[in-house]
């Protein structure tokens, strides 16, 4: 009786957090059609998001790329397949691992730090300022934010495809000895628009899902230290989660047929 | 006028708020006194509409705040918080003149710098601090920022949080006279909560005493010294015995 007790009392918190949630997640939305709006603010934010992700997602693309080359080589070899290396490699990155990996080096980059903020200042009334001052947070805080994450992670997933790509280039060409030319045209012969698309599109909710999970945990973070602490750690591990789940229903949208 | 009749407000099993009534008249400071937890900062949040009272009623000027008429009273009201609440992110000039900067009460950003100015020399800060950031001042200059803030649309209200706290005791009462002369000044309905009887003294028309979530005494500051309560006069002659309980 107790374990079904315990058992409904967790289902029932956690369709009432989903219900949070979804409540948050309209009301950003229907910001969307109502003034008034923060420009700066917005462009405080996609700087902050797009332009300063850039180094880090470079450099994740790029290792990854090159890893991901040496995987398939090695991998192919076992049944001499080598020459696949290209195509693979520019699959894998585009379909899934440039979106996936930007979409979790943003949720540990961008969804911490605005969980953080955000927390801290509710923690310093620094929120309820914003009320008195006839600005309302959703509007000046969580809107920026969201809008930015989710027009700035298309850009990023792409340069993190290309350059995903040219690391797999890279360690073709330097380590694995494949002719420069023919591994651009494979790559360039092996991608399809859909490819392209869903990279872009699965960004694009990545990045939604990361500022939207840092604005919702930062306006209900608890007091203190530990509650900022509390809510930048949710923030992360519940937009990491989300981003895989969203990925696998992406992908199953775009290519189950 | 500020009126609360019947306000309620319970978390859970703890109930903060009890029915408070407390009649505030245009243009005076009342100062709200009580102990810690007894839920002056919960009384204030309603007021502002921060929290939803579960019971009871908040008309200022005679007209009811919640829904659609709350944003209209943000437009006339100020607030400096327990913490100065500033803006890390903004200069300490776009802090003051936040409202003047954005929303309906939007101005020129020249003209709206110069409002920032004229208020921070109002509370004795030079032009030199407009381009720090917050954390680059002191306790004592960011409450001055913090009012300058809460007066920078000339507010036909305004609340002080705890205005004194983390003070010493020079600056407490440098924040005490400002808040005495603004509020004189400006002719402004003022709610002060604090603990600190320096204040009461300085800033108060009325005062009133919270005890367990009810206003116990209320009255003219003229008045306070004299009033046979036990809890007023325990609380302002700061005794540790009864009849308030106290955890030793």
């Amino acid at each position: 009786m107790k374990l079904l007790a315990e058992l409904g009392a967790w289902a029932l918190g956690a369709l009432a957090a989903i219900g949070r949630l979804a409540i948050f997640t309209a009301e950003t939305v229907s910001h969307l059609l109502r003034p008034p709006y923060y420009p700066r603010e917005f462009g405080q934010a996609l700087i902050q998001i797009g332009w300063f992700s850039l180094p880090v997602v470079g450099l994740t693309a790029i290792f990854t790329g090159g890893a991901l080359a040496l995987q398939i080589f090695a991998g192919g070899a076992r049944f001499n397949a080598e020459a696949v290396v290209p195509q693979i490699v520019a699959i894998g990155m585009v379909r899934e691992l440039g979106p996936v990996l930007v979409g979790l080096m943003i949720a540990a980059r961008v969804t911490s730090s605005i969980a953080a903020e955000i927390a801290t200042m509710k923690v310093t009334e620094q929120i309820d300022a914003l009320v008195t001052l006839s600005t309302n947070p959703m509007k000046y805080l969580t809107l920026p934010r969201v809008l930015a994450a989710t027009l700035a992670m298309p850009v990023l997933v792409g340069v993190g495809d290309i350059i995903g790509i040219f690391g797999g280039f890279l360690v073709g060409v330097e380590r694995l000895g494949f002719n420069a030319q023919v591994y651009l045209q494979n790559t360039v012969d092996f991608l399809e628009t859909r490819d392209i698309v869903s990279s872009l599109v699965k960004g694009a909710v990545f990045g939604f899902i990361a500022a939207l999970l840092g604005c919702y945990y930062g306006m209900r973070s608890g007091r203190g230290a530990m509650g900022v602490g509390r809510a930048t750690k949710g923030s992360v591990v519940a937009a990491a989660v989300l981003i895989l789940a969203a990925n696998f229903l992406l992908t199953e949208a775009f290519f189950s047929a | 006028m500020i009126e609360l009749t019947g306000v309620m407000k319970a978390f859970g099993s703890n109930e903060v708020l009890r029915g408070v009534d407390l009649t505030v008249p245009k243009g005076e400071s009342m100062v709200v006194i009580g102990g810690s937890g007894t839920g002056k900062s919960v009384l204030l949040k309603c007021v502002l509409g921060l929290i939803a009272p579960d019971a009871g009623t908040i008309r200022i000027g005679g007209r009811d705040v919640s829904g659609a008429a709350h944003a209209a009273f943000l437009d006339h009201f100020g607030m400096l918080f327990q913490g100065g609440a500033l803006f890390d992110s903004l200069p300490v000039w776009q802090n003051v003149a936040f409202r003047l900067l954005r929303g309906s009460l939007k101005r020129p950003k020249a003209e709206a710098r110069a409002v920032a100015l004229d208020k921070l020399r109002r509370v004795g800060l030079g032009a030199d601090v407009a381009d720090l950031h917050p954390a680059e001042l002191s306790g004592g200059m960011q409450k001055r920022v913090g009012l300058a803030r809460a007066i920078a649309t000339d507010p036909e209200i305004i609340f002080f949080d705890e205005p004194t706290t983390g003070l010493d005791p020079i600056m407490a009462g440098v924040i005490n006279d400002l808040i005495r002369e603004i509020v004189v000044e400006m002719g402004a309905t003022a709610i002060t909560i604090t603990h600190d009887m320096a204040s009461v003294r300085a800033i108060a028309d009325d005062v009133a005493m919270l005890h367990r979530g009810k206003v116990r005494w209320c009255g003219p500051i003229s008045e306070m010294d004299a009033s046979p309560d036990p809890y007023l006069d325990q609380f302002i002659h700061g005794r540790a015995d009864e009849p308030i309980e106290t955890l030793r």
